[in-house]
């Protein structure tokens, strides 16, 4: 039997990406590499004012004495950052009104994803900011946001229109020279969102984005800004797939979130980008910086992902807990397959009293994948009578596939506790044929079992993205035992 | 066969005319043999059964009554060295698990497993969904579904939450068992093979599951009952009894078999042969 399932599991790992398809729009295409003048030229285009480009300038130049980190568990080619585009976007410009002024190309794309933005409109009440490579392209809902006095639009936009907001929050959760990718993206960022809600707030609205990567060798470089002013409320949506290419494609997004005494941010993602082919071939490389803080008492951010795709991730959304009784949540299901790469996991940094956190990570790893947990939990002196509880599962597929875990741990302050509980299991020939006694097939038995697994971590998720995301799991992995 | 009339015969009230309906044949086990890792653990079934039939088979432990069951539902760590088993004119063996349960063949497991995170409901809505497509058919419309939960946990005297819980997780024995055949009541399958299903059931529970097979019983289905002790028969009445031992049918009989069985016990078998 266990050979037998080793056949069907790499048989149905095999499957090939269901989301590879190339849309052919008009691009306004930068030559290849970076040096400061690219960087002007950006700006330049893009009509910023001067303390934008002073603010990409100083970040370039912060940037050119960094080094690409190498801690973490991955490992892939090295990459030639002269090789890449660092602007890309859409000929046309346009400012619509409706829909039918849009590409039909663009919306061909959007109805082969599944999330045509007019039944969006329609049907679900979920405001998109579709972004498709580097230019946001349509905005939706503004108008009822707008009634609530909430601001989201494009990044672009924001600095247009909203640049005093910008200058006061920009690089504030995650300073210009925290990491190599942070100081790549806040040199080119090209575009992303920016979400505002006013203090007491409650936004009516799930705040949704999709991603999408699209021209060859374009690196990706998103900036998403969300203020939560005091007591306001905002659950916002991310979700991305991508084309299939033969180039790997580099993204290094960076996502700062500002919660305000009482305010509370809850972020989900569902990511599905090209991981690369059954060989290990192409897939895009995600080095994603994502940090909250919790600024003022009793605030509130939550992360839940799903990560299925991207041949490489290298990815820790984090909170700061600076307010006293602010609380901090990750809720992840991280799934490799083929030769996926995944280095993924948290930081929560206890700085303020009574301070909460709690961490569910399930890690699942098929094929000749590897997942690696990697999280930090730091309770500074000050911050008594805080608490963090990690739970740290994987689930593993096969026997080609790696699982890893490593916490790190700070505690200063005795009157804090820290709990990590983590398991590692896989799925049982026991369990598997129960399912398929029961007239489930292998595919579907994976899934029913692998979506039981997730479930603590999806249940977390807005409704629309659950049912989303259930499927995704199905999709990417749909079998194996152990 | 002995003990019950091969032939139904019905009269049809407008033409006066004799339509005779046999007995389907449904499962037919021939010189089945079996063994593990080398080691022979059937060597030799013979055993027919016909929709409408309770088969009862009995044994000492180790004889081979469990991997009986599980070679039949299609477990595959067993390599079958000789025989075959058609299912309604099927060569079983060369079916899939799961087709074997789509064909209506349920296995009442003996250590029903835990899954975590999956409840029940979402278990058999999706059980049910994929033998209704194996079938050609839509999925179950959702009033038909929950009617059917609400009737099956009725009949069981389960507790309305439990279909809520996650599959077998944390379940007690007997709650374990019951669940099985809730899970039968919910496939409506042709041929149940219940494995031990008595196992770890106190007296109550005993009654109340062997009520619920009594009543799923009929002219289009059958049961094959793998128990050690005759206290099940009390309440499930099989109309034949096997003796399994040592890889092999040695004894067939009516119901009255299994008293006196009870009564002389195995050792009684184990001289005669």
């Amino acid at each position: 039997m266990a050979n037998d399932q080793q056949n069907i599991l790499e048989e149905v790992t095999r499957q090939d990406y269901k989301y590879g398809f190339y849309t052919d729009l008009e691009m306004d295409v930068f030559p290849k590499g970076l040096n400061e003048d690219v960087i002007r030229a950006l700006s330049a285009k893009k009509n910023e004012p001067e303390f934008m480009l002073e603010f990409r300038l100083d970040a370039y130049r912060k940037w050119l004495t960094m080094k690409e980190p190498s801690w973490a568990h991955l490992n892939y080619p090295a990459i030639d950052y002269q090789d890449i585009i660092y602007y890309a976007a859409p000929k046309k410009k346009p400012e619509l009104e409706s829909l039918d002024q849009v590409d039909p190309e663009l919306i061909d794309t959007f109805n082969k994803l599944g999330i045509s933005l007019e039944e969006q409109k329609r049907l679900s009440g979920v405001a998109v900011d579709a972004v498709i490579d580097s230019v946001s392209v349509k905005t939706t809902f503004s108008d009822t946001l707008a009634k609530h006095g909430i601001i989201f639009c494009s990044f672009s936009e924001a600095v247009q229109k909203h640049p005093d907001l910008i200058r006061k929050y920009l690089a504030s959760v995650v300073p210009v020279e925290d990491n190599f990718f942070a100081a790549l993206n806040s040199a080119v960022f090209s575009d992303g969102s920016f979400c505002y809600i006013p203090k007491g707030v409650r936004c009516p609205l799930e705040l949704s984005t999709y991603f999408r990567i699209n021209a060859a060798n374009t690196g990706q470089f998103e900036r998403t800004l969300i203020v939560a002013e005091e007591g306001s409320y905002v659950s916002y949506m991310e979700g991305c797939t991508a084309p299939m290419r033969d180039e790997n494609q580099l993204h290094a997004a960076v996502v700062e979130i500002i919660a305000l005494k009482d305010a509370e941010v809850k972020y989900s993602t569902v990511q599905n980008w090209y991981p690369g082919n059954k060989k290990g071939e192409g897939g895009v490389y995600n080095f994603v910086t994502k940090r909250g803080i919790c600024k003022g008492n009793n605030a509130k951010i939550s992360w839940t992902q799903v990560e299925t795709g991207s041949a490489i991730t290298w990815k820790y959304p984090s909170v700061i807990l600076m307010g006293d009784n602010s609380i901090g949540e990750f809720y992840s299901v991280a799934v490799t397959n083929h030769y996926q790469q995944a280095d993924t996991g948290t930081k929560m940094i206890h700085l303020g009293k009574n301070t909460r956190s709690t961490i569910i990570s399930k890690g699942i790893s098929a094929g000749q994948s590897n997942n690696s947990y990697r999280g930090l939990v730091k309770i500074i002196k000050r911050a008594t009578n805080s608490r963090n509880f990690t739970q740290c599962d994987s689930l593993l597929l096969g026997d080609k596939c790696g699982a890893h875990t490593f916490p790190y741990i700070h505690n200063e302050n005795a009157s804090s506790i820290v709990e990590h509980e983590a398991t590692t299991s896989k799925i049982s020939e026991d369990q598997l044929f129960y399912c398929l006694q029961r007239g489930i097939d292998t595919e579907n038995a994976i899934a029913l079992i692998v979506n039981g697994y997730a479930k603590e971590v999806l249940k977390h998720l807005p409704m629309e993205f659950a049912v989303e995301a259930q499927k995704l799991l199905a999709v990417s992995l749909e079998g194996s035992v152990g | 066969m002995t003990g019950k009339p091969a032939r139904l015969v019905q009269r049809s009230k407008n033409k006066g005319i004799q339509i005779i309906l046999k007995y389907a044949r449904m499962l037919s086990i021939k010189d089945l043999k079996v063994s593990i890792n080398g080691k022979e653990i059937l060597k030799g079934i013979n055993l027919e059964v016909r929709t409408g039939e309770v088969h009862a088979i009995m044994g000492p432990n180790g004889t081979g009554k469990s991997t009986l069951a599980s070679v039949i539902a299609g477990r595959d760590v067993f390599d079958v060295t000789g025989g075959g088993v058609l299912f309604e004119g099927k060569d079983l063996l060369e079916l899939p698990v799961e087709q074997r349960a789509c064909e209506g063949i349920f296995l009442g497991f003996q250590y029903p497993v835990e899954i975590p995170g999956v409840s029940i409901i979402n278990f058999m809505r999706t059980a049910i969904n994929e033998q209704r497509k194996y079938k050609g058919l839509d999925p179950i419309p959702a009033p038909e579904f929950l009617a059917r939960m609400d009737a099956a946990k009725k009949m069981l005297e389960m507790q309305t939450s439990l279909t809520n819980r996650s599959v077998n997780e944390g379940f007690s024995g007997g709650e374990k068992k019951k669940n099985e055949i809730f899970q039968m009541a919910m496939l409506e399958p042709r041929l149940a093979i219940l494995d031990e299903t008595d196992s770890g059931l106190d007296i109550d529970a005993l009654r109340i599951v062997a009520n619920g097979v009594n009543k799923l019983r009929n002219q289009n289905n059958a049961f094959v009952v793998i128990t050690h002790y005759q206290r099940l028969l009390d309440y499930i009445v099989p109309d034949f009894v096997h003796v399994l031992f040592d890889g092999k049918i040695v004894k067939s009989g009516g119901k009255e078999l299994a008293l006196e069985l009870e009564e002389k016990g195995y050792d009684w078998i184990r001289k005669n042969l």
